[in-house]
C-alpha cells in the first residue's frame, strides 16, 4: 500500500470565521478586491489592500506556515523586479554602481506591483483558501457561471486524487524496476510512456463513467446538493467588504 | 510561462493587455464549451483532471528540473475544449497552490491555450499518419511548437505593457528553448504510445507495431 497525502486537500483553517461565510459571497468579494487592487496606483490604496487582505488572513484562520510557503515563490519573483526594474525604467537616479544606474521610477514600480501582487494573491487565499473544491464548484453554479463548465470542473477535482494515486502507482512500479531520471532520451521516452499510460487509464476510466452516468440518465445536468442560503451570518462579512471596497475606491479616485 | 500576478497590473498598457487576455479567454472558452456536448464532459474532465497529474512531473533539464506543460498534447488530445480545461486548471491552482490570482487568470490562460488550439489545427493530420516516424515528429512539433508560441505570447505581452519591461521579454524568452525540447521529446513519445495503445483518445487509428518490437526501446 503507497502511503498517500493528497496534495490536492483544502488547507485545514482552525477558527472558521471567514470559513462559515456563504462562499458566493467570497468568490464575488475576491474578485471584486482583486480587480480594484489591479486598478489601483496609489500607494495608500495598495498598502491597505494589503493590509485588509492579511487581516483577512487572520480571520481566515490559515496556519501561518502554509501561507508563508506559498508566497515563497511569489515573492522570489518579485525581489528579482524589485532588482531589475530599477535598472531598466530609466528616470531620476538615486543611486549607481558602476555603469548601472537605479531610478526612482523602477523602484516605485517594482514596490507597486509586489504590493498588487501579494495582496491580489493574499485575498484569494483568505477568501477561498480553505473553500474544498466541490463547494467552488457548486458556488460557481449558483452564480450562474456556465453549467458544462461547472460540470468540468468538477469532473477535474473528482479524479484529480484518484489519478494522482494511480500516478503514483505507475512511478512506484518504474522505482521498483529501478529507473532512475537523468538527462538523456531514455528518460525522456520514460516520462512520455508515464504520461500516455497515465491518459491512457484516464480515458478507459472516462468512459466507465461516462457509461454508468448514461445508464443513470444522465442527461447534462447534475442536481447540486449544496444550496446555498444567504443567512444573517453573512451580512457582517458582506457589509465590511462593501464598505472596504467603497474606502478603497474613494481612496483611488477623489 | 506564467505570467505572474501584479506584473501586469503596473502599468496602464498592462492593465489593457490584461483585459484583453479575459476577453479572448472567455470567447475562446465559449467556443470550446459549444463544440464538447454533454456526451464528451466525463472524458475531458477526466483527461484534463490527468493533465493536471502529470503538470506535477518533474523532469530533470540540465543541473534543475522543470515540471511538464502538456500544451501541445492537450492541443492534440481536446481541440478547442483545451480552453475550458485550462481555464479549470489555473482557477484550480490558483486556489490550491496560489499560483497566480484572479486577475492574470485570463491572460495566462489565452498564453497557453492559444498555441494548443494552433498545434491542434498544425499537427492533428500529421499525428494521425501511419508511419511512426511521421507520428513522433507531429508530436515533437506540438510539444515544442506549444512552448515556444506560449514563450513568444508571454514575452510580447510583457514587451507591450510597458518600457520598463522591454528588457525582461528576451529573457524570458531565453529560457524558453531547452524546456520546447524536452516536451517535444516527451509529446512525441506520449503521441506515439496513444497512437499504438489507445488511439481512440486521439481519435485515430491504430499506429500498427512494426515487427519483433518492443515498446519501451
Amino acid at each position: 500500500m503507497i502511503r498517500h497525502a493528497s496534495p490536492f486537500a483544502p488547507v485545514h483553517a482552525r477558527s472558521a470565521f471567514v470559513g462559515r461565510v456563504d462562499p458566493r459571497l467570497r468568490i464575488v468579494a475576491a474578485v471584486a478586491l482583486s480587480v480594484l487592487v489591479a486598478l489601483a496606483d496609489r500607494f495608500a490604496v495598495l498598502g491597505s489592500a494589503l493590509a485588509v487582505s492579511v487581516l483577512g488572513l487572520a480571520l481566515s484562520g490559515l496556519p501561518w506556515r502554509v501561507v508563508l510557503r506559498r508566497l515563497l515563490p511569489l515573492n522570489a519573483v518579485m525581489l528579482l523586479l524589485l532588482l531589475v526594474l530599477p535598472l531598466t525604467s530609466g528616470g531620476t537616479p538615486w543611486g549607481r554602481l558602476g555603469p548601472l544606474e537605479f531610478s526612482w521610477e523602477g523602484l516605485w514600480l517594482g514596490v507597486a506591483i509586489a504590493l498588487k501582487g501579494n495582496a491580489i494573491v493574499l485575498v484569494l487565499l483568505a477568501l477561498l483558501g480553505s473553500v474544498d473544491a466541490t463547494t467552488l464548484g457548486h458556488a460557481l453554479s449558483h452564480l450562474r457561471v456556465p453549467d458544462k463548465l461547472t460540470h468540468l470542473l468538477l469532473f477535474t477535482v473528482r479524479y484529480l486524487d484518484v489519478l494522482h494515486r494511480e500516478y503514483l502507482r505507475l512511478r512506484a512500479a518504474m522505482k521498483v524496476r529501478g529507473f532512475r531520471p537523468r538527462m538523456n532520451r531514455h528518460t525522456y521516452r520514460t516520462f512520455g510512456y508515464l504520461v500516455g499510460m497515465l491518459l491512457v487509464r484516464s480515458f478507459d476510466r472516462s468512459e466507465r463513467i461516462a457509461a454508468a452516468m448514461k445508464c443513470r440518465g444522465f442527461r447534462g445536468r447534475f442536481y447540486m446538493l449544496d444550496h446555498f442560503v444567504f443567512s444573517r451570518r453573512d451580512v457582517p462579512f458582506g457589509l465590511t467588504s462593501l464598505a472596504v471596497l467603497l474606502v478603497l475606491a474613494l481612496m483611488e479616485w477623489t | 510561462m506564467h505570467i505572474i500576478e501584479g506584473i501586469m497590473a503596473g502599468t496602464v498598457h498592462g492593465r489593457e493587455i490584461l483585459a484583453v487576455g479575459m476577453a479572448a479567454t472567455a470567447a475562446g472558452t465559449a467556443l470550446g464549451l459549444y463544440k464538447m456536448d454533454h456526451e464528451r464532459i466525463p472524458q475531458v474532465g477526466v483527461l484534463s483532471s490527468a493533465f493536471f497529474v502529470a503538470s506535477l512531473i518533474h523532469v530533470p533539464l540540465g543541473p534543475t528540473s522543470e515540471h511538464l506543460v502538456l500544451g501541445g498534447l492537450m492541443g492534440l488530445v481536446l481541440g478547442w475544449a483545451a480552453f475550458p480545461a485550462i481555464l479549470v486548471a489555473l482557477l484550480l491552482q490558483a486556489v490550491f497552490f496560489s499560483f497566480g490570482g484572479l486577475t492574470t487568470l485570463g491572460l495566462n490562460t489565452l498564453i497557453m491555450a492559444l498555441p494548443a488550439v494552433c498545434c491542434h489545427y498544425l499537427f492533428r493530420r500529421a499525428a494521425c499518419s501511419h508511419r511512426e516516424p511521421v507520428v513522433f515528429a507531429a508530436g515533437f512539433a506540438a510539444g515544442a511548437t506549444a512552448i515556444a508560441l506560449a514563450g513568444l505570447l508571454n514575452a510580447a505581452a510583457l514587451v507591450a505593457a510597458g518600457e520598463s519591461f522591454r528588457e525582461l521579454g528576451p529573457l524570458v524568452l531565453l529560457c524558453h528553448p531547452p524546456i520546447a525540447l524536452v516536451e517535444g521529446l516527451i509529446t512525441g513519445s506520449v503521441v506515439v504510445l496513444l497512437r499504438k495503445v489507445r488511439p481512440e483518445v486521439l481519435e485515430a487509428p491504430l499506429l500498427v507495431p512494426a515487427a519483433k518490437e518492443v515498446l519501451h526501446g
